[in-house]
């Protein structure tokens, strides 16, 4: 009889917690994946598709499913490569295997005299950075512009140049502090100060 | 006597003030162009609301803020500081740390200094505090201590009970605020009071002053009892960094400004005595702000002294009239504990130089070789905010930014006290500065990716949305002309029926 008892108990509590999992389940379902969430904030958002992926989201998602490497992201270079390898518990390998090398961020500019008004750039333009329309001039959105670069390929008239951004005062950033190691450096570096400045 | 508290740490250093103290405030030169940066403040730059070839008068406003209304976004005008012409609207060369060029309008001076109108606000007691803050905002006044926020900004009434004019100085070799004291201070009581009306009355107003100053204070003291204002002149003790805003905040009434926050969350504004003499200049006076105190100090100057400098003035202009020595190797602007060196001396004087530090070899220290550090915390002790400097700095050596941040790097005033103490002579406030800007950009570009990732979104949603319209225009089409056919079929069947009928 106690036998009948305990499996009935037992079937009874396996029966309760698996209908309150599986309303959890329900409940508290979380649309899309997490994990490509949280890759997708690492990599650069250029949608530059130097992966071989169209757009940052589908990398991410081939990234997620394992079927990928971390190391094809060329804007997002070292940091985003150990970013990644950071978060997935992966090992960390370096970025330049297919010939590919960290690219500086650049802004692409229509030279507009030369522009015929094409509309190609546009179409190529994953972020709608660039304004026109047919048989117009066409502008880039310097604000909105992530130096992709898949503007450069499809213009007819080899109008569209990619600039790096200039260095102005107020994204200038400190260096890292380079401090002499040996009193010879010590030397040389003060030697260097020494010469009369004004 | 009233009671003073102590902040921790804070180091005892040499003033060398005496160089520069002993001889009154003089006028500079009118220089043949002078260079005006449309960003001297901390926030937005200003935008140019004069043309090339205009001619300008003196106090005239010659650059704006954005959609001329300074109260939307941290900034505030710049005005012309001579009469003259506008020559150039153009990059040139600002007293910053890169040494990078930002834009600047240039003016060829006529040498007639003719004033633009000035219109006088004498009798802002009769009138709401606003009237007050908006004449404030318009003669483009920063605080003067160096930091530069638009003062305004500051001068809100917002629950403030106690306004504190910051005669401390604290940082070695500047003594502007100790002369102005010493020569004006009968305006700098003025401007607090000014002050304190367009706070809606603060109940209390000191003016704090290091008791290295005893002239400036008896001078302070004795026009505060002759025009019997309600302000208490205190002397704090001589340590550095009093001047500090929350130092000072902390040691006068021992209240402590909690992370993050401004002082105006405990009810205290701390402006500095040269704004207080800038605020009675706009608002007794009808000034704009177009020139300041600087101190030219350093043993490559013959007469180091305070000059009246119009802003925009070249900086080799007014080390020229101070006399220049030759072999000079080193020009730091802003004070030997908290500035920074220039690569040369052909950049204008702003509104935040409060000092020109010229050396020759005999005077700068050959910095000790950075040992490795020995975590002996003497860093900890002499850090005035309570950070632990030795993890800083081992957090920024490694590049672990979010441990940096963890450690309260944000908080850090670059005092220099830890890389004063340390003894492996390490430089500690390198590292941080280094390590704040590379947050800070990273900020920015996480920012930058967000937009773009934004965009890439809408543009997938929106050529989504595109090939779905087309479809279905395509579809109705096909519904129409099937449609339309089988009609005609019809018509055409019953055509031919009925002519086969008869």
């Amino acid at each position: 009889m106690i036998e009948i008892i305990a499996i009935g108990a037992l079937g009874g509590l396996a029966c309760l917690f698996g209908l309150l999992l599986g309303y959890a389940s329900v409940r508290f379902k979380i649309e899309g994946d997490p994990v490509v969430d949280q890759i997708d904030v690492i990599l650069p958002q250029q949608q530059c598709g130097k992966c071989g992926y169209p757009g940052c989201i589908t990398y991410a998602e081939a990234i997620a499913k394992k079927e990928e490497e971390i190391n094809l992201c060329p804007p997002g270079g070292e940091v985003a490569m150990l970013a990644l390898a950071d978060l997935l518990d992966r090992e960390p390998k370096p970025l330049n295997v297919n010939g590919m090398e960290e690219t500086l961020s650049l802004l692409a500019i229509i030279d507009e005299s030369t522009c015929i008004g094409c509309t190609l750039c546009i179409q190529a333009c994953p972020v709608d950075a660039i304004l026109g329309a047919p048989k117009q001039m066409h502008t880039v959105i310097d604000r909105e512009c992530t130096g992709c670069e898949l503007c450069v390929a499809p213009c007819p008239v080899n109008c569209i140049k990619m600039v790096e951004i200039p260095q102005a005062v107020d994204t200038w950033k400190w260096p890292y502090p380079i401090v002499p190691l040996t009193p010879e450096d010590q030397e040389s570096k003060t030697e260097e100060s020494m010469e009369p400045l004004l | 006597m009233i009671e003073l508290w102590q902040f921790h740490g804070g180091i005892k250093l040499e003033g060398h003030k005496s160089l520069s103290n002993k001889n009154p405030i003089v006028q500079a030169n009118i220089p043949q162009f002078l260079v005006l940066p449309l960003l001297q403040h901390i926030g937005d730059p200003t935008k140019p609301i004069v043309e090339v070839g205009e001619k300008v008068l003196k106090g005239q406003m010659i650059a704006h803020c954005h959609e001329h209304d300074c109260s939307k976004r941290i900034s505030t005008p710049v005005h012309a500081s001579s009469s003259g012409t506008i020559v150039a609207i153009e990059p040139r060369a600002v007293p910053h740390p890169s040494g990078l060029r930002a834009p600047c309008i240039v003016i060829e001076t006529d040498g007639q200094d003719t004033w633009f109108e000035r219109v006088p606000l004498t009798d802002y007691m009769e009138l709401p505090p606003s009237v007050a803050r908006t004449y404030i905002a318009q003669a483009g006044i920063v605080g003067l201590g160096g930091a530069g926020f638009p003062s305004h900004l500051k001068l809100k009434p917002e629950g403030i009970d106690t306004l504190i004019i910051n005669g401390a100085e604290c940082e070695p070799y500047i003594t502007c605020d100790d002369r102005l004291m010493r020569e004006e201070p009968d305006k700098i009581i003025a401007g607090a009071s000014i002050i304190r009306h367009v706070l809606g009355g603060a109940k209390r107003c000191i003016i704090a002053i290091e008791d290295n100053k005893a002239e400036a204070y008896s001078a302070l003291l004795e026009t505060a009892q002759q025009q019997q204002e309600q302000v208490e002149i205190i002397q704090v003790p001589t340590i550095y960094p009093m001047g500090g805003e929350k130092q000072l905040i902390h040691v006068l009434t021992g209240q402590e400004v909690e992370r993050g926050k401004l002082p105006a969350s405990i009810g205290i504004v701390v402006h500095n005595v040269k704004t207080a003499r800038a605020v009675y200049r706009a608002v007794q006076q009808g000034q704009a702000l177009i020139s300041r105190i600087v101190t030219v100090t350093g043993n490559g100057i013959k007469n180091p002294q305070n000059l009246e400098v119009r802003l925009g003035t070249p900086m080799h202009v007014v080390i020229e009239q101070c006399g220049r020595k030759s072999g000079i190797k080193r020009l730091i602007m802003g004070g030997s504990m908290m500035g920074f060196a220039l690569p040369n001396d052909d950049m204008p004087i702003v509104k935040t130089t409060n000092s020109l530090i010229v050396s020759r070899n005999d005077e700068i220290e050959t910095p000790s070789l950075p040992m490795p550090c020995i975590r002996c915390g003497a860093c900890a002790n002499a850090c005035p905010i309570h950070l632990l400097p030795q993890q800083l700095y081992w957090y920024a050596k490694a590049k672990d930014f979010k441990k940096v941040r963890d450690y309260h790097i944000f908080d850090c005033i670059e005092c220099g006290c830890c890389a004063y103490e340390c003894p492996s002579h390490i430089p500690l406030v390198s590292y941080y500065r280094y390590a704040k800007a590379e947050i800070i950009a990273s900020e920015r570009d996480r920012k930058k990716a967000d937009l773009a990732r934004q965009r890439h979104e809408f543009r997938t949603f929106r050529l989504k949305r595109e090939k779905a319209e087309k479809a279905t225009r395509h579809k109705q089409k096909k519904a129409v002309s099937d449609n339309s056919k089988e009609t005609a079929i019809k018509a055409a069947l019953e055509k031919s029926k009925a002519k086969y009928d008869t």
